[in-house]
């Protein structure tokens, strides 16, 4: 080895010093705060471990999308709050971002009231905290709607009652079969786009490709219900007496009030960030390129889809991933009006319930990253995918 | 395995340590290190609930009162002479135990209920029941509610979450075959409004609690407390497991005030009982015996309790019978007077 290589003048060496001193002492802190927490662990007789996930939970959650009661365990209690996360989270950044694109162009538009109103829905909603936001939705939607008895009525198959929203239940006959007729009229579409590509490509010739694909998603199942035995029956909510003057429904499924407010709140609160993004994408495309896409023969609607949107896309996507990370972080606020998410159900009662602060914290903890990591490389991918490639 | 335990114990870690400045307590001699640092403090560090009217509640200008905030004063007039040297913490249900087991409070007195798991699982030691509670059911007066046997399938039932209620609530309903609804909330406030909107049927949790919080509805006339009972909730002062000296002092700061009520000793009438001819009531008020010299204390510390304090009678009716909480003493009656109040003899 040459010793020059190791000399304290070699820049290369110099430059690794800082480096190697900053990392001794992130360790070191590290180090210390873990063996002083299990020192003090020890020392108050508190035992470390996550057996307790095995163990009975004994308590019981309002809304669940798989099988729980309290006979179950701890960690199935934990799945339960995971998958009321992500459900609330879901159904959030579908409304957030579909509220968000009609504001965003709403805002641009040429129309004074139509301009003016999506500017004060922006300023207004991204200027008050999140939290009362909830509260507002929870408690305002609470007292306004009306007891069951007096539930406001869609065409008496659903009932809006401040209980929560009581839909039919679908009950499917082979559902299996319609799910496997979804999946190939899906690769039949893909079959089609990759045909319709081919012959704009070879022939010039532009194919209907949205109208094909439409007509193949419905045509598909519906030949598995005329077909194959698939059939789709319902079950209608139907209004139970339970006292005097008590009353609920019974049958068809529950949307529970909680998660209408939360999932609400949520995305109207995002669809503002959201809606300032696209508004900032569609004003990043310099306007000389729509006057080029004009001369060359474009249509509006092909203006707007090969050439506005491939490049506002690329301003828009990674400050949207932001949005979309802080609404599944902010939907752990939950906890204030009794959704029952992550945060109530494991870092709430499940703590309450075992006293493992640490142990549930930590899971909690980890969790979050985890689903916002997730979020983050499925949107670099499409951000990826939207980049400009170089030919 | 060690390696992954250390990295996840990273996180919380400067949590604790903020907190562990305190530090744990010798075990088996007479030294006591949170009686020590209470006595350097100057105060004693007590955790409360935030705001449960009868038991530990803040009025406007922030003096605290209730049963447990009395428990938190009888320590203080015991170890520091001073009924008022206490630093009161609220915590919420979630807070409590963690904030006892990091030191950051040295007494909870937050009506928490006993149980088997809590007092051997998480560090933590009860020393006592201050008092004997149980949970019940609110609902609206017109409902045609009377009692639980009314209740039926689709019910639904609105409570705080992460305490006993939640668990005794499936219990009870479980053990009655009935399909029910739970909705828990984080604080009592938002039950309240959550089950006055009419979002659930009826509001179950400790029936002093129910008492308590119907002042706070809209209307508090058109609520009623069913009369059944459905588990018992002995709420009482935790301490830290390991500092046997405090967790002493604690439980008979607490036995002298029912022991006092016992024998008639009251704030106006402890000190002229210094030549009083029962012996017991002689130990009481410090004129017999070293008995404070057990825990480091001087011989006058159970005479502070009651002469600043009161016993525990003259408590109960000024916090929970004259504010109209609960007249009825009920459970929370001496043995000799048919209640279950019972602490083992101080001699």
């Amino acid at each position: 080895m040459n010793l020059k290589k190791l000399n304290i003048e070699n820049k290369k060496v110099r430059d690794l010093i800082p480096q190697a001193i900053t990392i001794l002492a992130l360790l070191s802190v590290i180090i210390y705060f873990a063996t002083n927490a299990q020192i003090n662990m020890g020392n108050r007789g508190i035992s470390f471990g996550f057996g307790f996930l095995n163990q009975e939970a004994s308590f019981d959650i309002t809304f669940s999308m798989i099988e729980y009661d309290g006979s179950h365990s701890y960690g199935r209690a934990f799945l339960v709050g995971l998958l009321n996360t992500i459900l609330v989270s879901v159904i959030g950044i579908f409304f957030a971002t579909i509220a968000g694109v009609i504001v965003g162009v709403s805002r641009l538009s040429e129309n004074y009231l139509i301009a003016k109103v999506a500017e004060w829905y922006v300023e207004i909603f991204r200027n008050i905290p999140l939290i009362l936001q909830i509260f507002f939705w929870y408690f305002a939607a609470l007292r306004a709607l009306p007891l069951p008895e007096n539930g406001i009525s869609f065409n008496d198959i659903s009932f809006l009652t401040i209980k929560g929203w009581y839909v039919p239940k679908f009950i499917w006959t082979n559902f299996n079969i319609f799910l496997l007729s979804i999946i190939a009229a899906i690769i039949a579409i893909y079959f089609i786009k990759s045909y319709a590509t081919k012959q704009r490509e070879q022939f010039g010739k532009q194919l209907p490709t949205i109208s094909l694909s439409i007509l193949t998603l419905i045509l598909l199942p519906l030949i598995s219900f005329l077909f194959f035995g698939v059939s789709l029956n319902f079950e209608y909510p139907v209004l139970k007496q339970l006292s005097p003057t008590v009353y609920t429904y019974a049958g068809g499924v529950s949307i529970i009030p909680e998660l209408i407010a939360l999932a609400l709140a949520l995305s109207m609160y995002t669809a503002t960030f959201i809606a300032e993004n696209v508004r900032a994408g569609i004003l990043g495309v310099n306007k000389g390129q729509k006057e080029a896409a004009a001369s060359i023969g474009l249509t509006k609607n092909q203006i707007l889809k090969l050439v506005v949107m491939p490049q506002a896309l690329r301003i828009i996507i990674p400050p949207t991933t932001n949005q979309y990370l802080n609404l599944t972080k902010n939907s752990s606020l939950a906890a204030a009006i009794a959704y029952p998410d992550i945060v109530l159900v494991f870092a709430g009662t499940a703590l309450m319930q075992t006293g493992r602060a640490i142990e549930i914290i930590s899971i909690t903890m980890l969790t979050y990253l985890t689903l916002s990591i997730s979020i983050s490389i499925f949107m670099n991918w499409y951000n990826k995918k939207m980049a400009i490639k170089e030919k | 395995m060690k390696s992954i335990k250390t990295w996840i114990l990273v996180g919380f870690a400067s949590l604790l340590l903020v907190a562990c400045g305190q530090g744990g307590g010798g075990a088996g001699s007479k030294k006591s290190k949170t009686l020590d640092n209470t006595k350097k403090a100057g105060f004693v560090k007590c955790g409360v609930s935030q705001g449960l009217p009868g038991f530990s509640n803040a009025d406007a200008s922030g003096n605290w009162s209730g049963i447990d905030v009395d428990v938190c004063r009888a320590v203080a007039a015991a170890v520091l002479g001073d009924a008022d040297k206490v630093k009161y913490t609220p915590l919420s249900a979630k807070e409590r135990f963690t904030a006892l087991t990091s030191g950051e409070i040295d007494v909870l007195a937050r009506n928490t209920t006993w149980t088997l798991s809590r007092d051997a699982d998480i560090g933590l030691t009860f020393v006592g029941v201050n008092f004997y509670d149980g949970q019940g059911f609110m609902v609206r007066k017109n409902s045609g509610i009377n009692s639980v046997n009314d209740f039926k399938n689709g019910i639904s039932a609105c409570t705080n979450t992460g305490t006993t209620t939640e668990l005794n609530m499936r219990d009870f309903f479980n053990s009655k075959n009935i399909k029910y609804e739970p909705i828990a909330f984080e604080k009592a406030d938002e039950v309240v409004q959550a089950y006055d909107a009419g979002r659930c049927d009826t509001y179950t949790t400790d029936k002093s609690g129910l008492a308590a919080q119907r002042t706070k509805m809209s209307n508090p006339d058109e609520h009623k407390v069913l009369p059944e009972t459905i588990s018992k909730e002995p709420l009482g002062p935790v301490v830290r497991q390991g500092d046997a000296v405090w967790e002493d002092i604690v439980r008979w700061s607490l036995n002298t005030m029912i022991e006092a009520e016992e024998y008639g000793v009251n704030s106006s009438n402890a000190s002229s009982l210094k030549d009083s001819d029962n012996p017991a009531i002689k130990r009481l008020v410090g004129a017999e015996g070293e008995l404070g010299a057990a825990f480091g204390l001087d011989n006058d510390w159970s005479l502070r309790i009651i002469e600043q304090v009161g016993n525990y009678g003259e408590s109960y009716k000024k916090h929970i019978a004259d504010t109209g909480i609960l007249p009825n003493r009920g459970p929370n009656q001496l043995w000799t007077k048919g209640g279950i109040l019972y602490v083992p003899p101080a001699r």
